[in-house]
C-alpha cells in the first residue's frame, strides 16, 4: 500500500495519539458512560487503519501484522471466556459477577464488567484490523 | 448443574485457543478439537443421565433470574440433541486430520469447527429467543466460511449462495424477534409462550409463526427453499458436508421449529389439525421432489445432498403426524439421519481423498480397493433405506405406527413406498462406484478416517439393535418433552421454587 502526502502524514502524527487515548477512555469508562468495549475497540482499530493508510506498508509487514492481529483477537476471546469460567470456579455460577461491585459511578466499580469490556475491546480491535488487512492488503494473505 | 454452560464454553474456549496453538505446534490443534469433542460427548451422556431424574434443568447465566436474565433451559429434547451433535462433531474432527492434509491453513478449519459446535450447542440448550438467534448466526457464519474452505471458484460460489439464502432466513428471524418483543415485551422463551396464549389465533400469532417457519425452512432446506444446499454440500470439504447434512440443518431448522411449534406456540394435533396437515404436506413435498430428482444426479455428493433433503421431509412428516409415535419417530429419525448421512458423507470424503473425483460415472472398482469405505457406505445406505436391525428402520417404523394411530393410513403406505426411492438412488452409487469392476489406483483410506467411519457404523448397528433402550432413556423422554407443550413455560418458572 502506498503512503499519502506529507500534509496527511503530519496531521496523522498529531491526532493519532489523541484518537488512541480517546479509544482507551471509551473502553475504560464503558460501565459508566455510553460506549464500551465494542465502540472503543473500533476506535483503536481505526488508529491502526489510519496509520497503515497514511504511511503505507510492505507486503511483509502486512503479513506479520495480520498474524499479530489474529493472535490478539484470540487472546481477547480467551480473556472473555476465562472471566466467565472464573465465575464458575470462584462463585459457582457461569458468568457471575464475582468481584466486589464498588461505588457506583467510580472508575473501579461494577465488578467484572470493566474486564469484560477490555477483553471485548481487544477482540473487536484486533478483529476489525484483521478484516481491514484481509480486504486491503497488497497480497492476498494465506497463512499455512 | 454446572455442566450446562460447559457445552457452549468448552468449544468456544478451544476455538479461541486454536489460533494460538496453531502458531506453536500444529498437530496439537487436531488433538485439542478431537479431545474437546470427546469431552462434550461424555458430558452429553452425563446430561442424559441427569435428564432422567430432572426433566427440566434451568441454568441462570450470571445468576440473573428469568425473565430478566438469560437462562439455559435443558430438557430431554436438548439432552438428545446435544448427544447427537457431540457424536457427529467427534467423528468429523477425527476424520479431518488426514482429509485436510491437502488444504492450506488447515488449523483454521478447527477454529471454525469449534465455533460451529458452540453455536449448535447454544441453539439447543438456550431458553431465550434472541440468544437462539445469536447462536444460530455464530453457527451459520462459521458454516459459510467452512463451505468456502477450499477457496476454489465453485466453493466460493456455493458459499455465496448459502450466505444470501442463510441471511435472508436470519434477518426474517430477527424481524420476527423484533415483532414478538414489541408485542410481548420479553425474549425469554417460557415468558413468550405464556404471553402468546393471550394472543392465540390472532393474525399476529399466525403471522409470527409463519415467518419463523419460513426462516427455519430455509435453514433446514425444505423443498421450495433447498437450492443453497445443493451447491453447498458438494462444495464443502467432506467432514463439513457430513456435519452440515448430519446435524446442522436439523439443529438450525428442525430443532428450532419443533421447539417453537410445540413448546412456545403450544400447537397440538388435537387443536390445530390444519397446521399439522400443512407440515405433513411440506414433508411429503420434500420427500417426493428431492427423492425423484436424486435419480438424475451423477455426482456422489450432490446425490447425497438430494437424499438429505428427502430425509428431512420424513422428519417433518413425523412432527406433522403429531402424536407420540409420530414425534418419537421423527426424533429417532434425527438420530438415524445424523449417523447414517454423516457416515455417507464421510465415505464420500474418503473416496475424494483416494480417487480425486466425485463423479460416479468416472469412479469404478473402489469396492475392492477401499473395502472399509465400501462397507461403511453399505451399512449407512441400508440404514437410510430402512433395513430392520439398523436404526433407520425403527425410525421409519415409529413414523408409520404414528400415522396409522392418527388415522392416516395413506401416509403410512406412502412413507413405506417412498422409502423405496432412497433404495433406488443409493443403489446408483453402490453400482457405479463400489460394485462395478474397473481398474483403480485408489489407495485405502488412512487410519484415522477409517476409525471415524467405523465408529459411526458401530453406532448405527448398536443403536439399531438396542433401539428399545434408546427409546426408553433418550428418544422417548425427548418426545415427551416436546409433547408436553405449554407446560414447558411452567416448568421453567417452577424450577426455582422446587428444592433439590
Amino acid at each position: 500500500m502506498k503512503g499519502m502526502s506529507l500534509i496527511v502524514k503530519t496531521v496523522t502524527n498529531i491526532v493519532i495519539g489523541f484518537i488512541f487515548i480517546y479509544g482507551l477512555y471509551i473502553i475504560l469508562h464503558g460501565h459508566l458512560t455510553p460506549g464500551g468495549g465494542f465502540a472503543g475497540g473500533v476506535i483503536i482499530a481505526g488508529v491502526f487503519v489510519l496509520k497503515l493508510l497514511t504511511f503505507g506498508s510492505k507486503a511483509k509487514d502486512e503479513r506479520s501484522a495480520s498474524t499479530q492481529a489474529s493472535v490478539w483477537e484470540s487472546i481477547g476471546g480467551l480473556l472473555f471466556v476465562s472471566v466467565a469460567f472464573l465465575g464458575l470456579l470462584l462463585a459457582g455460577t457461569f458468568f457471575i459477577n464475582f468481584l466486589p461491585k464498588g461505588t457506583p459511578l467510580h472508575l473501579l466499580s461494577a465488578g467484572i464488567i470493566p474486564i469484560c469490556n477490555i477483553a471485548i475491546a481487544i477482540k473487536v480491535g484486533a478483529g476489525l484490523f484483521a478484516i481491514f488487512l484481509a480486504l486491503a492488503a497488497q497480497k492476498y494473505i494465506i497463512e499455512d | 448443574m454446572a455442566f450446562i454452560p460447559l457445552f457452549i464454553a468448552l468449544p468456544l474456549f478451544s476455538a479461541f485457543l486454536i489460533p494460538i496453538l496453531g502458531k506453536i505446534y500444529k498437530p496439537l490443534v487436531w488433538l485439542l478439537s478431537t479431545a474437546v469433542a470427546f469431552v462434550l460427548f461424555v458430558l452429553a451422556l452425563y446430561g442424559v443421565a441427569v435428564s432422567q431424574e430432572i426433566s427440566m434443568v434451568v441454568y441462570k447465566m450470571g445468576n440473573w433470574p428469568p425473565p430478566l436474565g438469560i437462562v439455559m433451559a435443558y430438557d430431554s429434547f436438548s439432552a438428545f440433541m446435544v448427544l447427537v451433535i457431540s457424536i457427529i462433531v467427534f467423528a468429523c474432527s477425527m476424520f479431518s486430520l488426514r482429509f485436510l492434509s491437502t488444504y492450506t491453513g488447515n488449523w483454521k478449519f478447527y477454529t471454525l469447527l469449534m465455533l460451529m459446535t458452540a453455536g449448535m450447542m447454544g441453539i439447543v440448550i438456550t431458553g431465550d429467543l434472541f440468544n437462539m438467534f445469536v447462536f444460530l448466526e455464530i453457527a451459520a457464519l462459521s458454516s459459510y466460511a467452512l463451505v468456502a474452505f477450499g477457496l476454489k471458484g465453485e466453493q466460493l460460489e456455493a458459499s455465496f449462495k448459502y450466505i444470501v439464502m442463510g441471511e435472508i432466513a436470519g434477518l426474517i428471524f430477527l424481524l420476527t424477534i423484533a415483532l414478538i418483543y414489541a408485542k410481548t415485551s420479553t425474549l425469554n422463551l417460557a415468558d413468550i409462550s405464556t404471553a402468546l396464549q393471550f394472543a392465540k389465533n390472532t393474525t399476529f400469532f399466525w403471522m409470527t409463526l409463519g415467518m419463523l417457519l419460513f426462516a427455519f425452512s430455509i435453514k433446514a432446506a425444505l423443498v421450495p427453499f433447498h437450492s443453497w444446499l445443493l451447491d453447498a454440500y458438494p462444495a464443502a470439504p467432506a467432514p463439513i458436508s457430513s456435519l452440515l447434512a448430519g446435524i446442522c440443518t436439523k439443529v438450525f431448522g428442525i430443532y428450532t421449529s419443533a421447539r417453537i411449534i410445540f413448546n412456545i406456540f403450544g400447537l397440538s394435533r388435537a387443536n390445530d389439525p390444519l397446521f399439522f396437515n400443512f407440515l405433513i404436506g411440506l414433508g411429503l413435498l420434500s420427500i417426493i421432489f428431492a427423492g425423484v430428482t436424486a435419480f438424475s444426479q451423477n455426482d456422489y455428493k450432490r446425490l447425497l445432498a438430494y437424499s438429505s433433503i428427502s430425509q428431512v421431509g420424513f422428519i417433518l412428516l413425523g412432527f406433522g403426524i403429531g402424536n407420540y409415535y409420530g414425534v418419537l419417530g421423527a426424533i429417532l429419525f434425527i438420530l438415524a439421519h445424523s449417523l447414517a448421512k454423516g457416515l455417507l458423507f464421510l465415505t464420500s470424503g474418503s473416496v475424494v481423498h483416494s480417487a480425486g473425483t466425485t463423479d460416479i460415472k468416472k469412479l469404478s472398482g473402489l469396492g475392492e480397493r477401499m473395502s472399509t469405505t465400501a462397507w461403511s457406505f453399505r451399512i449407512g445406505a441400508l440404514s437410510v433405506i430402512g433395513m430392520p436391525p439398523l436404526i433407520g428402520f425403527f425410525a421409519k417404523l415409529f413414523i408409520i405406527i404414528g400415522a396409522i394411530k392418527a388415522g392416516f393410513l395413506w401416509i403410512a403406505i406412502a412413507a413405506g413406498v417412498l422409502s423405496l426411492l432412497s433404495l433406488g438412488y443409493l443403489l446408483r452409487i453402490e453400482n457405479n462406484v463400489f460394485m462395478k469392476k474397473g481398474k483403480s489406483e485408489a489407495k485405502p483410506a488412512p487410519f484415522t478416517m477409517r476409525v471415524a467411519m467405523v465408529l459411526l457404523v458401530v453406532l448405527i448397528v448398536l443403536v439399531g439393535v438396542g433401539y428399545q433402550t434408546i427409546v426408553d432413556y433418550i428418544a422417548g423422554p425427548a418426545a415427551h418433552a416436546l409433547l408436553r407443550g405449554l407446560e414447558y413455560s411452567h416448568m421453567v418458572f417452577n424450577y426455582f421454587s422446587m428444592s433439590f
